[in-house]
């Protein structure tokens, strides 16, 4: 565990899934000062977690991780694993912590790559011991070769659900059951951007998946499910129209874009009807509100693993540009095919964003359910509180402290928001982000004041020049 | 709850205590895979009701997996690589004050 060697970069990428990888790759042979930032222990991504070591039964989906891995290697960043960036000033200037220790890092460029995170599920019961996130479950098994084991439910919708079923089989494993809430009328919404998704390719990946899962594994079709504990031990799963023991549930509803990064370095967010979440503000080459930082892959919209990488190739080309290394018209010639490329996985994407979006009722918080994890609000308190005058997820921190815990509101935060929402019959465009600032990760004060600080700071600090 | 693959069993052991009691891990795991692999579903106690919780996102954002490790509470044990001979045990309730 090393902190940053320098005290100033040419370019920072933050992540390393595959759009930092992306990035970084663009960047071979350019003479930049590069550094490489991520909070996992090894790149990949949470696409590619394991990537060191993949399982034999999977391997076959980590190749294309390899070779862009491989590929980001060459440009010989200084790639710093296990470092947590709790800072972003809009200067461009990033607070990195690595092992307990802290440095603040200067960059003319910052490409952030934080990618994607799960939408919340706040469904009741959700917060027991033995309920956790399909991309949990996927992260165990990828890493470590932990297979969930016992009656497994997998409740929800979206592509990684069905993924996630698939890699189960593939090793040996199966599902007990999937509850499948997909909303009844989303096909038929969906059906407007069936020829997108046609000429895509995701089609021949999607079907084979689906085919394989429904063959092995029982299927319903369910709304309102609640999870509580059985008094002999275990789970029991109930929704409308029946119920299910389980020894460990598994949710899923969607992944949204982890935007904490982009918010605390200032980037404007606009809500995604199609997504239904905030989405940071960026041009074709990722550029946000904020000069000098970018966000590539899925930090910037949700558009899967292949877009993420061109996203991040793209990027890194407007960022040499920036820096003077290369010119305007080599940038353009580089990026026309890496542009025509994620317009093609783009394509596909609206049909799949119509298809598995969750349905309003299930993206808010129920009454009974809990809406913040970390302070443990209720649905019921949450919209009391807009009944007493809480009019956003901002002032509802007053209230009920919702976004002030250890998370800081990744998860809540955009139920808190929809269901503001709903309860004031306003848009969540109209309602807002829940603001993010920095840290946007706990850091603890003595790793603050450990930092070393220079004659500029000291003439701050004093008021002196 | 979970069960290890063959393939991922055969990585080397890491040997650690959870809650005092003498357990064993794999190379590659973190602190909170090599609990959940040990069947102990719940982590931690919460700060506000005092009921169990268990790891909840394993990638670093619920902040669910909150332990104390070597004596040092309030770390992210899905983040945390394990290490030989780690002591590992639930976090009850808040963090205390330093002494
Ligand atoms: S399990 Fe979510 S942060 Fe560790």
């Amino acid at each position: 565990m090393t902190l940053p060697a320098r005290d100033s970069y040419d370019l920072v990428v933050v992540g390393a899934g595959p759009a930092g990888m992306g990035a970084v790759a663009e960047c071979a042979g350019q003479g930049i000062s590069l550094l490489w930032v991520d909070e996992q222990p090894s790149p990949g991504g949470q696409i590619h977690r394991g990537l060191a070591a993949p399982l034999s039964a999977l391997a076959g989906a980590y190749q294309r991780g390899l070779a862009l891995l491989s590929a980001a290697r060459a440009a010989q960043a200084e790639y710093l694993p296990g470092a947590t960036v709790w800072q972003i000033e809009p200067g461009a200037s990033l607070g990195v912590s690595v092992g307990g220790a802290s440095r603040l890092v200067a960059a003319r460029r910052v490409i952030l790559a934080t990618g994607a995170l799960e939408r919340p599920m706040p469904i009741p019961g959700w917060t027991l011991p033995g309920v956790m996130t399909v991309g949990g479950a996927q992260t165990l098994l990828k890493a470590q070769g932990l297979v969930p084991s016992g009656r497994v439910v997998l409740v929800g919708t979206g592509p990684l659900l069905w993924l996630f079923a698939a890699q189960m089989l593939a090793v040996g494993a199966r599902p007990a059951l999937i509850l499948d809430t997909t909303p009844a009328g989303n096909a038929r919404r969906a059906l407007r951007h069936l020829p997108g998704f046609l000429a895509s390719p995701y089609l021949a990946r999607g079907l084979g998946l689906l085919r394989r899962v429904r063959r092995a594994v029982p299927v319903r079709r369910g709304e309102h499910p609640a999870i509580r504990p059985r008094p002999a031990g275990g789970l029991l799963i109930a929704w409308e129209s029946g119920e299910a023991e389980a020894d460990l549930i598994l949710l899923h509803q969607g992944v949204v874009p982890h935007v904490h990064p982009a918010q605390a370095a200032g980037c404007a967010l606009a809500w995604s009807e199609a997504q239904a979440c905030f989405v940071p503000v960026t041009d074709a080459w990722g550029e946000s509100s904020i000069p000098g930082i970018a966000i590539a892959g899925d930090g910037a919209g949700i558009a899967g693993a292949e877009a993420a990488e061109y996203g991040g190739r793209i990027a890194a080309l407007q960022a040499l540009a920036a820096l003077g290394r290369i010119d305007a018209a080599t940038r353009d010639a580089r990026a026309a095919p890496l542009l025509a490329a994620r317009a093609r996985w783009l394509a596909g994407r609206a049909f799949l964003d119509a298809l598995f979006l969750p349905k309003p009722a299930q993206r808010q918080a129920a009454p009974e359910a809990i809406a913040c994890r970390c302070e443990e609000v209720s649905g019921a308190a949450l919209r009391q509180a807009v009944r007493q005058g809480a009019t956003g997820p901002n002032q509802l921190k007053a209230f009920l402290r919702c976004g002030m815990g250890p998370c800081q509101g990744r998860q809540c935060a955009l139920t808190v928001v929809e269901t503001i929402a709903a309860e004031r019959g306003l848009s969540p465009a109209a309602i807002g982000p829940l603001r993010a600032r920095n840290p946007i990760k706990p850091v603890t004060l003595a790793e603050i004041a450990a930092m070393p600080v220079s004659e500029a700071d000291i003439a701050a600090v004093l008021g002196r020049r | 709850m979970f069960r290890r693959l063959p393939e991922a069993e055969s990585r080397p052991v890491i040997p650690f205590t959870f809650e005092g009691r003498p357990a064993e891990g794999r190379a590659g795991d973190s602190v909170a895979a090599a609990v959940l692999a040990l069947g102990e579903l719940a982590c931690r106690e919460t700060a506000i009701s005092r009921t169990p919780r268990g790891p909840y996102c394993l990638m670093g954002v619920c902040f669910d997996c909150l332990m104390e490790i070597d004596g040092v509470p309030n770390r992210q044990a899905c983040m945390v690589p394990l290490a030989p001979g780690m002591r590992v045990a639930r976090q009850r309730g808040p963090r205390q004050p330093w002494p």
